[in-house]
């Protein structure tokens, strides 16, 4: 089986999941106590009222009758309007992803150049000072709230000293990664911490393994030996954490776009949650678990890349 | 072959290795000396844990932290232990190569051979891209891989054991070493792959003229391969001899021990007569000889000092007080390994 | 019979060890948090919530050694009853998930086949969605406080705890004694309950110790957030909230919770480790 087909299979087994994860999400909305058109028309609307606007969303019909209208518009893009900004769901999302994106992606940089080299330094230097200041500096990393680790940044390093700005996003690409960096730098920290736990313990058990003293003897370069023949093998388990960790930078990004102001779709979530607005929620939640699947498959494929075992079958 | 005329290759002089660790030092080599000339195979043999693997790995240095090695190890005219790492990179690889017991464990899993020959062919020679590729289908063609340019790209886990030695022999002939550091090569192979790879191993050794380290804890391996065997026991070389002379009389009680523990392939009904007791603790050696403990022919003077390696005729070496009292092996030598 | 005496082996060979100096820290810590959560009224040099306008953002001192917030309270009292709520939350964000998932992980890893399928794809699913995005959206539409967390946490938190046990069950039942077991006739809960999980459970045991530090640093984000506990309630990531306008100029209000919670994630993580190493068998 060749790369593509293999790449469309993960795909094609999404799918099934995908329905129930949209059927949750659906009827979880409804089910609930706290009916949207109440929350639309405020706590002063008649029973009239409240009746007419339920028509009006099609809130009326049955359940089920509601899913299928759904699920037909989710894949024509249409994820319904926001109750509070009367714009469609889909289009503020794509409004706002960009920066979310921007975001992650950028926290994920910065956490793998924190984690690499420092779990390199951990490795060799085991069990010494530097490898205890490390580790517990990571330990702290895991310990401390992310909302924490933002507001202390943005107060000492944005509003006493200056260094960075202190809210915004920036227009240019350049201007966006100098706005964002202490962002990126709060919600890498965390995957950094995670990250750095397991690439000591892969390297150092890479560095037991007979294939690299053959390299030295060999006569390679440590240099060489160590960016090559070590670093390969120990990233392959961390490709995998990275993947599994994708949902926990998402929920970071919620949060860390909510202390830093960053106009994404975190804080549109976190906006949405307290003005109730319903089919922005539903369509968030979505859109995320969308954003969850789309990483699982392609680390899935950064690993088969990376690692010849994996059969790709 | 005359060992006496012949060019000496490699020199151990009073190697010894020493691992630190919490609970006091360990003394896996310790004082090893041994010689070996052009294009002679040596056997190294002995139990496991008797250090014939930790000695090979001494010579390039290959021995990890807390283990201390000292002594000198003399490669033609220089002292491989004081050699600055840059330059000791020149040797290891280009002019001795080592090969290990697991092949699967050894070669990189993740990079395919092409790139384990090529990189070595980088390091250690000024080949173009093109050259070393070139260079490399020679190799696996060498060492008998069919369709070597199509296996260039394949991953260790897609040969065979046996191939997969062939790839790591390939690998470590690369820049035509003229030693070969062989850390129990066959082991874990089967019997008729086994007997393949030694072949193998000794129609290259005479086609590239390397000398030939073989540490092996297998006599049938040594009988088939060697000119000469070092024995060991204890981090320690207890006799050195010619491998026919070995075989037809040994001159330490260890040798005769390890010789009537193993099975003689014509000489049937032989009971065989396994060694009482276990290898010593290294970290907790008795005085005198170390075999002593479990020597049947161990007498008080025997514990009192340990003996040392000797002279015992024009090419034979013994470290046993009681040398000459040995009874003959009981049976014929041990015999060529069989298929 | 050898199953009781083999136990009673075990539990020996484990009083013999050591206690590591990160187990006793890790002990100490969770301990002085777990007597400040008992008996914060016995512990807090004042009352948490009464305003005292005399003394409004005061810098730490030996009569405030956290300070004062913007309304007079002492911080450090604060802190000191966040302790009550941070731990229930550690406690009740955890415990359902605990006892629920290793009955389901007991469960499914034992029987298998369609039981096994469906955990499957539970798994499949709860995987899709991040956990605080899930837990917010639960939360979102239960109304915001504690209680509705602990339900949003709970219905969500459990999947972790199965799959750990199912996975310890399969590798025990294959176990000869699991075998011999079946073969003299006892019951399928005897077996689960009496000789499977006090095996299977370790991993699980470890975990609960880090998920309650998760527990407090998610109780604590929604807090911060708006969603979890809400004000005037001590709660650590509520106390950082209400300080965080005044970062400049009175740092100390949000930055001792925040401490306060990093020292209780510290606290978790190094009991979970110590009780790995402590239950690891042995040989």
């Amino acid at each position: 089986m060749n790369r593509w087909s293999y790449i469309i299979m993960r795909v094609l087994q999404v799918i099934p999941t995908f329905f129930v994860v949209m059927a949750l999400v659906f009827f979880m909305v409804r089910l609930l106590p706290g009916d949207p058109t109440s929350a639309i028309l405020g706590e002063r609307a008649t029973e009239a009222m409240i009746a007419r606007g339920n028509k009006e969303l099609g809130l009326d019909k049955p359940l089920i009758v509601q899913f299928g209208v759904f699920v037909g518009h989710f894949f024509q893009g249409d994820l319904g309007d926001s109750i509070n900004l009367k714009v469609p769901v889909f289009r503020l999302i794509l409004e706002r992803m960009p920066v979310t994106l921007f975001l992650t992606l950028y926290a994920s940089v910065l956490a793998v150049l924190l984690a690499v080299p420092l779990s390199f330094v951990a490795a060799l230097r085991r069990d010494t000072g530097i490898d205890s200041a490390i580790r517990g500096m990571f330990q702290i990393g895991l310990s401390m709230p992310v909302f924490y680790i933002g507001l202390q940044l943005l107060t000492i390093l944005g509003a006493r000293w200056r260094l960075f700005p202190i809210g915004g996003y920036g227009e240019t690409f350049f201007e966006h990664l100098w706005y964002l960096f202490l962002p990126a730098l709060t919600l890498g920290f965390n995957l950094a911490a995670i990250l750095m736990r397991n690439l000591r313990a892969a390297i150092l058990e890479v560095l037991q393994s007979e294939y690299v003293d053959f390299a030295r003897a060999k006569g390679l370069r440590s240099s060489l030996i160590l960016g090559k023949h070590v670093l390969r093998n120990a990233v392959i388990s961390t490709v995998t954490l990275f993947g599994l960790n994708i949902g926990g930078l998402i929920g970071g990004a919620v949060i860390t776009e909510s202390v830093f102001a960053i106009p994404g779709v975190g804080r549109l979530m976190v906006d949405s949650i307290f003005g109730r607005d319903y089919p922005v929620i539903q369509g968030l939640t979505l859109t995320f678990a969308v954003l969850v699947s789309l990483t699982f498959i392609l680390t899935d494929i950064v690993h088969a890349q990376l690692d010849p075992r994996v059969e790709v079958t | 072959m005359n060992p006496q005329t012949a060019t000496t290759l490699l020199e151990l002089r009073d190697l010894r290795t020493v691992f630190h660790t919490a609970r006091g030092a360990l003394t896996a080599v310790n004082g090893v000396n041994l010689s070996l000339h052009e294009g002679e195979v040596l056997g190294l043999v002995g139990e496991s844990g008797s250090g014939k693997s930790v000695t090979l790995r001494s010579i390039l240095r290959l021995v990890r932290p807390p283990g201390k090695v000292s002594g000198t190890v003399l490669w033609r005219g220089t002292n491989l232990l004081e050699l600055p790492e840059s330059r000791l990179r020149k040797v290891r690889g280009g002019e001795i190569s080592m090969i290990f017991q697991e092949p699967m464990t050894a070669l990189n899993p993740v990079l395919n051979i092409g790139e384990q020959i090529t990189e070595t062919l980088q390091e250690h020679t000024n080949l173009s891209s093109q050259d070393r590729n070139a260079r490399a289908t020679e190799l696996l063609e060498l060492v008998g891989i069919p369709s070597p340019k199509e296996r260039l790209k394949d991953f260790p886990h897609q040969f065979s054991g046996g191939m997969r030695q062939r790839a790591m022999i390939a690998i470590a002939l690369a820049s035509n070493p003229k030693l070969l550091l062989a850390d129990e090569p066959t082991t874990a192979l089967d019997v008729t792959i086994q007997d393949q790879i030694l072949k193998l191993l000794l129609r290259l050794k005479d086609t590239l003229g390397m000398g030939v380290i073989l540490v092996t804890h297998d006599l049938g391996v040594v009988a088939q391969t060697c000119d000469r065997v070092a024995v060991m026991y204890a981090g320690r070389i207890v006799e050195v001899a010619p491998a026919s002379e070995l075989f037809a009389q040994p001159r330490h009680a260890y040798t005769l021990g390890l010789l009537n523990s193993v099975p003689g392939a014509q000489s049937t009904r032989r009971p065989l007569i396994p060694i009482p007791g276990a290898p010593p603790n290294l970290a907790n050696l008795p005085p005198g000889c170390p075999f002593s403990p479990r020597c049947p022919y161990v007498t008080n003077a025997c514990k009192l000092e340990q003996p040392a390696l000797q002279a015992i005729s024009s090419t034979r070496l013994s470290a046993c007080i009681h040398f000459d009292r040995l009874e003959p092996v009981n049976a014929q030598p041990p015999p060529e390994v069989q298929p | 019979m050898a199953a009781p005496s083999l136990v009673a082996a075990q539990t020996s060979s484990r009083t013999r060890v050591r206690l590591k100096p990160s187990l006793i820290a890790g002990i100490v810590i969770i301990g002085s948090l777990v007597i400040m959560a008992l008996v914060p009224n016995l512990v807090a040099p004042y009352s948490p919530t009464n305003f005292d306008y005399q003394a409004v953002l005061q810098a730490p001192s030996i009569k405030h050694p956290f300070g004062t917030d913007n309304f007079g309270r002492d911080v450090l009292s604060r802190v000191i009853w966040g302790a009550q709520v941070d731990m229930q939350i550690a406690l009740f964000t955890t415990l359902f998930p605990f006892v629920f998932g290793t009955l389901v992980g007991a469960m499914t890893g034992y029987y298998g086949r369609w039981l096994d399928a469906i955990f499957g794809r539970i798994v499949d699913i709860v995987v899709t969605f991040p956990f605080l995005v899930l837990v917010i959206a639960i939360v979102a539409l239960l109304g915001p406080g504690l209680n509705n967390m602990f339900i949003a946490v709970s219905a969500v938190g459990w999947i972790t705890y199965g799959r750990l046990v199912r996975g310890e069950i399969l590798t025990q039942k294959k176990a000869e004694y699991a075998l011999a077991g079946r073969v003299m006739g006892y019951t399928a809960s005897r077996i689960i309950f009496r000789h499977l999980l006090p095996n299977a459970i370790t991993p699980a045991v470890v975990y609960w110790m880090t998920d309650m530090a998760l527990g407090i640093l998610l109780g604590s984000s929604l807090g911060y957030l708006g969603l979890g506990a809400q004000p005037p309630t001590a709660e650590w990531g509520v106390i950082i909230a209400d300080g965080k306008n005044f970062m400049t100029t009175a740092w100390w209000i949000s930055t001792f919770p925040g401490l306060a919670i990093t020292v209780a994630g510290i606290g978790f993580s190094l009991l979970g480790d110590g009780l790995a190493d402590l239950l690891r068998p042995k040989g």
